[in-house]
């Protein structure tokens, strides 16, 4: 090892750092890491990612910039990056950043581009396509950039050693061009990516801004149709996009150019307009608090007029899934406990709603059974939700951790047994479901279905909003003290005084009401419900778009949402990226163990919850800074000076 | 005579084939300092779980203001008001200090959802008077826990200040009887004497009857009333200071830790 000790450390402040040649690494570490970017780039071979996604051009016309491509080159990339990291800890000392570092980052990409050279060989000599399925001549050419054998076998060192460099190279570059750097980079990758959306979007909002009669049209009130019109943005499209996917080179160049500009002039800008918020309290935070809820409320409520009927139903699919989030946000997040069965709740929902507003939901029905409108229905959705939580709720709650992880899961699965079950058939229609829901109904504010999508988001809009709302208020009161209280440590809060089992409870039905709505929603929307809607895959999904947004943080919930369920797409509704479907689960994976492994604080962190998890991290932080009160010698004096 | 408010029959409890109380006797008088000591193990903090419903004792009775206390959960035991602090200090590190005593608050308040989530007049007159019972109760350490402490994680807290807290946070569910493990462990001298006087304080200023486990014989000498010293799970001997610290069977229990040369002094 070359973990550098420190010799000195009489002298004040920081040591200097020492700087060292060029090869004088740690070669085990490198060698270890270099071994692990092999083995994850053969298994992103293997998994088809790059011939999948091999159509979608990042930048048209450059044969290598791909999204199958990029999941490749992500790997020396990333591995780069990552072996220049030094862990120093007190008493050690840093070391000078320098051509070490590209050494370090060409090798472990070195490495890693030999396990596809190994791969290539291997292909161009066997064919294990039988267990293999992506084994295919494809890949080969993929891999060889079509060239052969003769090209493949170096050409992946070649590449990952240039591109593990440049990651490595990321580490030398100030702090504020890296970010700028890292800013080009993902606004070119973004912005190829959502090219659909954008083009839909702004192609839209560009066509009204030329004929603005059109917008009445976004009511249903225009008889005819209005010819179409160029829209304003078209220049801008065309210059940015090419009609045959992906950016155009020129157009890639200049966004970059721009993003990378604003990154460097506007960070500061943004750093300031955070503090100057955060300085303001009392009525002026409030109502620059409502002005910013209000401009949020304002744009979501347009953007479905210019957003097409693809990106609206994708809207209101990321709106119940966020609505499922931030119900077991308080659940998980906010109460510590861990509900691998929520999708239970929404199951009931959905089915309480189906069976009172569906005509004729089963046989087994009495006669008597009424058939509600939507939102007659909803409230006893709402009953029942919060009845069947605390039935599952009442004898799991006493069971702290893994144990009511495991007995939660099997409650969600006896669920959805209970529905498909031939017994309850007559009532729920075991595997075929219920079909013939009807859209809900809201009178002159007109109705809600699956075949209006944009009616659907604003139902959703409405919900999550409460929901927002019912976290935030619960969050900073008596019941969400408490629910901190448990997460932290239960037999205290118990010894507090703190009923931990009604408490807990609480949770669980906030958490299955809000699930309900979700359910409920979800019915009217589809239209038909079976069993198979309401999978344990749900609830996992949920969760991983709670831990990976931030738990217990609400902008963190919706974040994760998404990213998670907007662009990858829930466990059956498609995403942004349709073509990523097919490795959703993998990439959700993935993510998930990255997360817990390097940022288990979620995206966009809770305060509380990241100092949580970074104990000892922050602790040693916080007294470098001299921000623990590591004596009492201040608050002594305090004491002795102020006047009693 | 002033009221027992605790008292204690024949409690034994086993862990397995431990038996770490043996048949112990107690009582405690409204406003009296007890102080309970001991060689380490001799099952004072087990004592104190089981009057605060931790544990449950395998024999044996437990009487609160003249009620038995036995089978009552911990958050119950605590709403008939009785707290303790721990010996190993567990403060819900990532809430606030304001919140670490808000919450303590629990039992003596009752807003529930709708409260909070309508903002109903009653939730903010609760919220405000929970707030404000939370800094008086801090207030009584002094500046340290106040001002621009109150909005930090008690984990930044130095571990005199988390002492402190962990009395705060007792303070605030309003008990009657205060157990208190070992609150001056890990305090420097002039620490522990400021420690001492506000103990004392307690009960004067805020009426609290007190239990407290203790191995600095300074303090226990300076501020109990009575004082019991537990061996092996029984008790070894009750009575004064002097009396106890004098007592051969004491001497012996505590052989090795210089107790002579302290209650000498
Ligand atoms: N939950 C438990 N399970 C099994 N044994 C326990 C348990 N709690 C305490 N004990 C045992 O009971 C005995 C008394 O422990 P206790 O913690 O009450 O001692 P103590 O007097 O508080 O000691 P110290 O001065 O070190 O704090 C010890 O031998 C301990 O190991
Ligand atoms: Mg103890």
């Amino acid at each position: 090892m070359s973990a550098t000790i420190a010799t000195d450390t009489a002298g004040q402040g920081m040591p200097e750092a020492v700087s060292k040649g060029a090869f004088d690494l740690d070669w085990a570490n490198v060698a270890k890491s270099g071994s692990i970017a092999a083995l994850i780039m053969t298994f992103i071979a293997l998994s088809g990612m790059p011939d999948g996604l091999d159509a979608r051009p990042i930048v048209d016309g450059v044969r290598v910039l791909t999204i199958g491509y990029l999941t490749l080159f992500a790997v020396p990339l990333a591995f780069g990056w990552m072996i220049g990291n030094e862990v120093v800890l007190e008493g050690m000392v840093a070391t000078k950043r320098g051509p070490r570092d590209l050494v370090a980052g060409a090798a472990v990409g070195a490495l890693g581009g030999v396990g596809l050279t190994l791969l290539v060989v291997l292909m161009s000599n066997f064919d294990l396509r039988d267990p293999l399925v992506n084994w295919s001549p494809q890949l080969f050419n993929l891999l060889t950039f079509d060239s052969g054998v003769g090209v493949g076998v170096w050409v992946w060192i070649l590449i990952g050693a240039v591109l593990g460099a440049i990651g490595a190279s990321l580490r030398l570059l100030p702090a504020k061009i890296r970010r700028a750097v890292i800013v080009m980079f993902l606004t070119v990758v973004g912005f190829s990516v959502l090219q659909g959306l954008i083009d839909d979007i702004v192609g839209n909002v560009g066509e009204t801004i030329r004929d603005p009669g059109r917008f009445s049209e976004f009511f249903g009130e225009g008889d005819t149709p209005r010819p179409r019109v160029d829209s304003v943005f078209d220049p801008v499209i065309n210059f940015i996009y090419s009609q045959t996917g992906g950016l155009k080179l020129v157009g890639a160049i200049v966004l970059a150019l721009v993003a990378g500009a604003l990154s460097l002039s506007g960070r500061g800008r943004i750093k300031a307009a955070k503090a100057s918020y955060n300085a303001k309290t009392g009525p002026e935070r409030t109502k620059q608090t409502s002005i910013m809820i209000g401009i949020t409320a304002v744009l979501l409520i347009l953007l479905p007029f210019f957003s097409g009927k693809i990106v609206n139903e994708l809207l209101a699919n990321v709106g119940i899934f966020l609505l499922l989030a931030l119900g077991l946000n308080i659940v998980v997040g906010l109460a510590g406990i861990l509900d691998l069965g929520y999708v239970a709740f929404f199951a009931v929902g959905g089915y309480t709603t189906a069976v009172l507003t569906a005509p004729k939901p089963g046989d087994a029905w009495p006669e008597w059974l009424p058939t509600l409108p939507w939102w007659g229905a909803l409230l006893v959705t709402v009953v029942f939700a919060a009845i069947t939580g605390l039935m599952i709720g009442a004898p799991v709650i006493r069971m702290r951790g893994d144990y009511l992880a495991i007995v939660t899961l099997g409650f969600g699965e006896i669920i959805r047994l209970l529905f498909l079950s031939d017994w309850l058939k007559g009532y729920f229609g075991g595997a075929q479901g219920i079909t013939n829901i009807p859209a809900a109904d809201f009178g002159p504010l007109g109705t809600v279905s699956g075949v209006d999508p944009r009616s659907v988001f604003y139902l959703v809009l409405v919900f999550c909003a409460l929901a927002i709302y019912v976290s935030w208020r619960l969050e900073r009161s008596r019941l969400g003290r408490a629910w901190m209280a448990i997460r932290e440590d239960e037999s205290v809060a118990e010894a507090m005084g703190i009923n931990t089992v009604n408490v807990k409870l609480m949770a669980f039905v906030v958490g299955a009401v809000l699930a309900s709505f979700s359910g409920a929603i979800f019915s009217a929307k589809v239209g038909s419900i079976f069993p198979s809607s309401f999978l344990i895959l749900v609830s996992i999904i949920i969760l991983v778009v709670v831990i990976v947004g931030g738990m217990g943080n609400i902008m963190g919930v919706i974040v994760g949402a998404l990213v998670l369920i907007g662009v990858l797409g829930g466990p059956k509704q498609p995403g942004l990226l349709q073509e990523f479907s097919e490795y959703k689960l993998l990439i959700y994976g993935a993510l998930l163990i990255w997360m817990m492994l390097k940022r288990p604080e979620g995206l966009v962190p809770n305060v509380r919850r990241s100092r949580e998890l970074h104990q000892d991290e922050f602790l040693q932080d916080a007294w470098l800074k001299g921000e623990v009160d590591t004596d009492d010698e201040d608050g002594e004096l305090a004491t002795e000076v102020a006047p009693a | 005579m002033s009221e027992r408010i605790l008292d204690i029959k024949n409690l034994s409890v086993t862990f397995g084939g431990l038996h770490a109380l043996r048949d112990l006797n107690f009582h405690v008088d409204e406003g009296e300092i007890v102080g309970v000591i001991g060689p380490n193990g001799a099952g004072k903090t087990t004592f104190f779980n089981m009057i605060s419903g931790m544990v449950t004792p395998s024999s044996g009775d437990i009487l609160f203001e003249g009620k038995s206390i036995i089978g009552l959960d911990p958050n119950q035991v605590t709403q008939r008001g009785i707290s303790r602090t721990f010996q190993n200090v567990r403060l819900f590190a990532n809430m606030t200090i304001a919140e670490n005593v808000m919450v303590s608050q629990h039992c003596r308040t009752k807003q529930g959802v709708w409260g909070a989530l309508f903002n109903t007049p009653g939730f903010k007159k609760e919220e405000k008077e929970i707030r404000e019972h939370a800094e008086k109760v801090l207030g009584f350490f002094g500046t340290r826990l106040i001002g621009y402490r109150l909005e930090q994680p008690a984990s930044v807290l130095s571990y005199a200040n988390r002492r402190r807290l962990e009395i705060a946070r007792a303070m605030a569910t309003s008990p009657r009887l205060l157990l208190l493990d070992e609150p001056v462990a890990g305090m420097n001298p002039k620490e522990s004497a400021e420690l001492t006087d506000l103990i004392g304080k307690l009960r004067s200023e805020w009426g609290f009857t007190i239990v407290m486990i203790e191995h600095d014989m300074n303090v226990v000498r300076d501020v109990s009333d009575r004082v019991v010293c537990l061996d092996h799970g029984e008790t070894l001997a009750q009575g004064s200071f002097e009396e106890v610290s004098n007592n051969p069977e004491v001497i012996e229990a505590y052989l090795g830790r210089p107790l002579e040369k302290k209650s000498a002094s």
